[in-house]
């Protein structure tokens, strides 16, 4: 949908460009780090502008993004706007902060002008973007650089996006997304979709639509009415369809739906009374489940292509919530079967569980990083409900949040950000949706007109 | 026939009333509110609907035998008090041979969607197990589960918590069976 071309070409410049997989990309953005870092002697210096996401706390990056350049009259409203959306995603992050404009002292007149590193020096900006727009009947155009100020670099090469008018927002999370990727050598988040629940209507009768929205709750659409209740909806891999639970017949069962078309079926799960806690592989030929039968509930999964299940639990006891590792060959899981819920990991192959939580209270949701080290979950204890993560094996547990009711988190694409559900207390109770990174700053609202829940957040759009 | 006819109106009372799962009767099967009786036993019925003091009625089922049972925080056991409202609906059921039922469990809201969708489910199916236990045919009982999705009370408290832990039997009006 998206045409992205190089202003310039060179090495760090092919780096940029689409590629077929998350881990080949990684490969190559390291390559530019390391290409950037063994770049001679400006460089070398003071390093190139590099923000390294771990924990503890972190001095964000300044940076000053005057209004991009309109390359023509009709641009000057884009550019303006793609400008703003831009330092929006950037700040959004907590990693950067912004310069405001009035504090500024170059004189900025075109994107192909020098930079005056010093003036920028002076105001405190570690990394400068500059963007230029046209506009051609509804087809915009925008190209934009990063500098590193302080090393008086270009950071990469200048950047071409083009699409339609009406699709300005994807541009806009496009050129953060690079900027994000450039400064902090990792993917980036800004140009992606959830697919979520909308909520109206009182407590005791909620009224519940699938919807769909940009990462940042911008552009919101519906994909089913409200005549049934609909549950924890989850994006495939490529984010072109959702899994999700659906009571039109007055039982929980699995539905498919296409987000193009809104067309959808039923998923012919093995027999039981119940099916729901559908979630997709990674490779999006399969479905896990929970399928509940005679008071148990187990995890199966169904092979979409073939029809065939297997069973991959067999106990008296609850076990829900799965979700596969990125490679495909574990899921984590919670079940009851030591009298309270806990977390467990098996192989997709069968066999025994190991339990991996051990830490006081209930623990709930797990869901396996992107990145593959960490798991995200939902634990209760002492009557509050919070996020937190672990690594895989159970250590290093890390609470995000806490509060009346948080439960379901979801990965942002690139493993750095949890977005989840929290609901507020008491008869006027209501759910909406919250992000926090991993580290459990940078707790936000994500600004939707309804209420809101179980969000799925899908993949970087190609 | 004025048996059915009585038995729908009945339903049809019921059916008006519960507001929870407009898709319960339609899932029972042959027993759909529109199916069994029509405009026509509305009509000629209406005068006899709702009585709870007939033993036959469903809303003598609901009302003076009860139509739910309470359940402790995580816990699906039949509490003494639940196994006698069970006991009343079992001998009601082999009475009323001509009704089926869906058995609705729920869960209160201190807990994770789609765990309290499974302990709902648990629960339904322990007032089934225990129905059958007493007689009643379990081709008769279906089960589902709303988990946290329909509280009947709405405040955040163990006072409210506590009704919402229940297990709901909902008749449905099977006359093709009988």
């Amino acid at each position: 949908m998206y045409k992205r071309c190089n202003a310039q070409m060179n090495e760090a410049d092919r780096v940029l460009r689409p590629v077929a997989n998350e881990a080949e990309k990684m490969k190559r953005l390291l390559t530019l780090l390391i290409t950037l870092m063994l770049a001679g002697p400006a460089l070398a210096q003071g390093g190139p502008l590099r923000l390294t996401i771990t924990d503890g706390v972190i001095e964000p990056i300044t940076f000053a993004i005057p209004n991009f350049e309109a390359e023509n009259p009709q641009a000057a409203q884009l550019a303006s706007d793609l400008s703003r959306l831009v330092a929006q995603d950037l700040s959004g992050t907590g990693l950067f902060r912004e310069v405001p404009s009035n504090a500024f002292i170059a004189q900025v007149s075109s994107f192909a002008q020098p930079v005056a590193f010093a003036d920028w020096r002076a105001v405190n900006a570690q990394a400068l973007v500059m963007g230029a727009v046209s506009v051609n009947g509804d087809q915009v155009s925008v190209k934009f650089r990063l500098f590193d100020i302080f090393s008086g670099q270009e950071l990469g090469s200048g950047l071409q996006f083009a699409g339609t008018t009406a699709g300005w927002r994807r541009m806009g999370h496009k050129v953060a997304d690079a900027v994000y990727s450039r400064i902090t050598g990792e993917g980036g988040y800004f140009d992606s979709r959830v697919v979520f629940v909308a909520e109206s209507g009182p407590k005791d009768n909620r009224l519940k639509r699938l919807a769909i929205m940009d990462y940042d709750g911008a552009n919101v659409q519906f994909l089913t009415d409200s005549s049934s209740i609909v549950l924890a909806p989850r994006f495939s891999p490529r984010g072109d369809q959702v899994l999700y639970t659906s009571f039109e017949s007055g039982f929980p069962r699995i539905n498919l739906l296409d987000v193009a078309s809104v067309g959808r079926r039923q998923i012919a799960t093995a027999p039981g009374e119940m099916a729901f806690s559908p979630r997709f592989s990674r490779d999006g030929r399969q479905v896990i489940y929970s399928l509940s039968n005679g008071g148990t509930t187990d995890i199966y999964s169904t092979d979409l292509a073939s029809g065939q299940h297997l069973r991959l639990t067999a106990t008296p006891s609850i076990d829900t919530a799965p979700s596969l590792s990125p490679d495909g060959t574990h899921i984590v899981f919670e079940s009851d079967r030591s009298g309270s819920q806990q977390l467990y990991i098996m192989s997709t192959s069968g066999g025994e569980a190991r339990r991996i939580s051990f830490g006081e209270g209930r623990y709930s949701t797990p869901v396996w990083s992107p990145r593959g080290d960490l798991v995200a979950f939902t634990k209760m204890n002492a009557g509050r409900f919070h996020i937190g993560v672990m690594r895989t094996d159970g250590s290093e547990e890390r609470l995000l949040t806490s509060s009346f009711l948080d439960e379901a988190p979801t990965w942002s694409p690139n493993g750095r950000v949890v977005m989840f559900t929290r609901e507020t207390q008491g008869a006027d109770g209501a759910s909406s949706l919250y992000s926090v990174d991993i580290s459990g700053r940078n707790l936000r609202a994500v600004p939707i007109q309804s209420a809101a829940s179980d969000a799925s957040w899908g993949p970087l759009q190609p | 026939m004025k048996m059915m006819t009585k038995a729908t109106v009945l339903l049809l009372v019921l059916a008006t009333a519960a507001c929870t799962n407009p898709n319960r009767f339609g899932a029972g099967g042959a027993g759909g509110p529109g199916g069994a009786g029509g405009a026509d036993g509305f009509g000629a019925g209406a005068g006899m609907a709702g009585s709870a003091s007939d033993p036959r009625s469903p809303q003598f089922f609901s009302q003076t035998i009860g139509d739910r049972v309470l359940f402790v925080i995580d816990q699906s056991t039949i509490t003494p008090e639940g196994r006698t409202i069970l006991d009343g609906q079992a001998q009601w059921l082999l009475t009323n041979a001509d009704y089926r039922a869906v058995i609705e469990g729920h869960a209160d809201e201190q807990g994770t969607r789609e765990y309290n969708l499974a302990l709902g489910f648990r629960r339904a199916n322990a007032v089934r197990e225990y129905l059958v236990s007493r007689g009643v045919p379990s081709s008769r009982l279906e089960v589902t589960s709303y988990g946290k999705e329909r509280p009947i009370e709405i405040c955040s408290n163990e006072s409210c918590y506590s009704q919402n832990r229940r297990a709901v039997t909902v008749l449905s009006f099977s006359a093709m069976t009988s």
